[in-house]
């Protein structure tokens, strides 16, 4: 089952989430990368429906950046995380997309923010989140270990313990994730976590 | 003749449509505008007229950027440019989300073209008064270009061009002086031609360059000023040279 958690740091917010893209029983691949750099100093991090999730999460992205040549300046987090809950809840009472999605960013005078907003469009700005049968294990591990203002290298610390805890404990367990960070250098990747790689066609 | 004006939609007996040719003399009134494709640089200049005092100048942009790699400038009515400029961004992302490709120059050019002439074609509307300079590179190849859109909609692709008041002297003086550049170079022809009908100095013109890796850039009072310094200089040395004749025999 899918899994995106995010957490805030000193600073900075990270955004993890599995890699695995599953159809029934088959895994097509094992590196989808789930977690969009929506624009330079945006992360969104989306779980659920995989023809809706692509589908809205390029949506929204195509929409900040269009503001971003009318307005000749990029939105703020808080208003991309309101946009994209309007187009949720738009859709809801009609055509609903089944998407949950993290939305981390980075402003110049507020700092690091992360907003939680599920498939039927709740909003909540979190210092911590997380979606999927993961959730269980990670908001566990995270309410545990997480204290606010932690650095780097603690998140992700913190970010492996959640890992470790999915891989271990959860029946099908995805087994890579993708890390993503954004702070004031801007959203990039910061690592993967893989335990099984893609592997190649040996040799005949 | 005064029959033909009234509907756009209505050819005069030999063969012209009186509104998108009032169109093109809104474009004349415009202000001056040039652009001019070198190798690896194309260069958008237009004239700014007297500023208020008022005014805060950092509001009227009259080149802008339609995606990362594509900017535009036009000439004539600056309120239906906003219209049309709105549009193609529009059309910019939209092309991004159908088909998770950027657009090429001569693809916007054809949609705002083809924008431009339903404008002529329909009942009760009447056309956009600007003509527009498109530059860009193309997201694949590298290869920069330069397009011209009018009121009439048909658009073709120019090595340098311009539009606007005067736009017959800057083309005039451009095709006399025009050739292969590249970075620097592509900026003075730019200011040299627009210089042709504008007072000179910097804050009468607006420069904005665009690059493959910087996209588009736009220059600063001061920068323009020093390269027009450096201009006339050269202009200066030149009529010098004309005035003093090699004494050596």
């Amino acid at each position: 089952m899918e899994c995106v958690f995010g957490l805030l740091g000193d600073g900075f917010a990270l955004v993890a989430a599995d890699t695995s893209a599953v159809h029934s029983i088959l895994v097509h691949k094992s590196n989808e990368d789930k977690v969009m750099i929506l624009d330079s100093h945006k992360l969104l991090g989306a779980s659920g429906e995989a023809g809706d999730r692509v589908q809205f999460t390029e949506y929204i992205q195509k929409n900040v950046h269009l503001y971003e040549f009318r307005n000749g300046i990029p939105l703020a987090t808080a208003a991309a995380a309101n946009f994209t809950r309007g187009e949720l809840a738009l859709a809801l009472r009609k055509n609903p997309y089944f998407v949950n999605i993290l939305l981390a960013g980075y402003d110049k005078d507020i700092g690091p923010s992360l907003y939680y907003i599920d498939y039927i469009a709740t909003l909540h700005k979190v210092d911590k989140g997380a979606f999927g049968y993961g959730s269980y294990f990670a908001l566990s591990m995270m309410d545990r270990h997480y204290h606010s203002g932690m650095s780097l290298e603690d998140a992700i610390d913190l970010v492996d313990k959640c890992i470790i805890e999915i891989r271990s404990r959860l029946v099908v367990a995805p087994p890579n994730f993708v890390i993503k960070i954004v702070d004031k250098d801007g959203a990039r990747e910061y690592a993967w976590r893989e335990s099984i790689k893609d592997a190649g066609v040996s040799a005949a | 003749m005064a029959r033909y004006d009234r509907a756009i939609t209505v050819f005069s007996p030999d063969g012209h449509l009186f509104q998108v040719e009032y169109a093109l003399e809104a474009v004349r009134k415009g202000n001056a505008a040039v652009g001019v494709r070198g190798t690896d640089t194309i260069v958008l200049g237009v004239e700014k007229k007297s500023t208020p005092k008022l005014q805060d100048s950092r509001s009227v942009r009259k080149i802008v950027s339609l995606d990362t790699h594509i900017a535009l400038a036009c000439a004539g009515l600056k309120a239906d440019a906003r219209v049309l400029i709105n549009r193609a961004r529009i059309e910019c992302q939209s092309h991004r989300l159908t088909v998770e490709d950027p657009v090429t120059v001569e693809y916007i050019t054809r949609y705002i073209a083809g924008l431009q002439q339903k404008y002529t074609q329909s009942g009760g509307v009447r056309p956009f008064g600007l003509s527009t300079l498109i530059v860009g590179f193309d997201p694949y190849t590298g290869v920069p270009a330069l397009y011209q859109t009018d009121p009439s909609g048909t658009f073709s692709a120019w090595k340098a061009n311009a539009t606007g008041r005067n736009s017959n002297s800057m083309r005039e003086f451009l095709e006399k002086n025009y050739k292969e550049t590249s970075g620097q170079e592509t900026v003075k022809l730019a200011i040299r031609a627009l210089l042709e009908v504008v007072e000179s100095g910097g804050k009468n013109i607006e420069i904005a360059v665009m690059t493959k890796e910087h996209g588009l850039r736009q220059l600063e009072e001061a920068e323009i000023d020093a390269i027009v310094a450096e201009i006339e200089a050269e202009k200066a040395a030149a009529e010098a040279a004309k005035k003093a004749p090699s004494r050596d025999t």
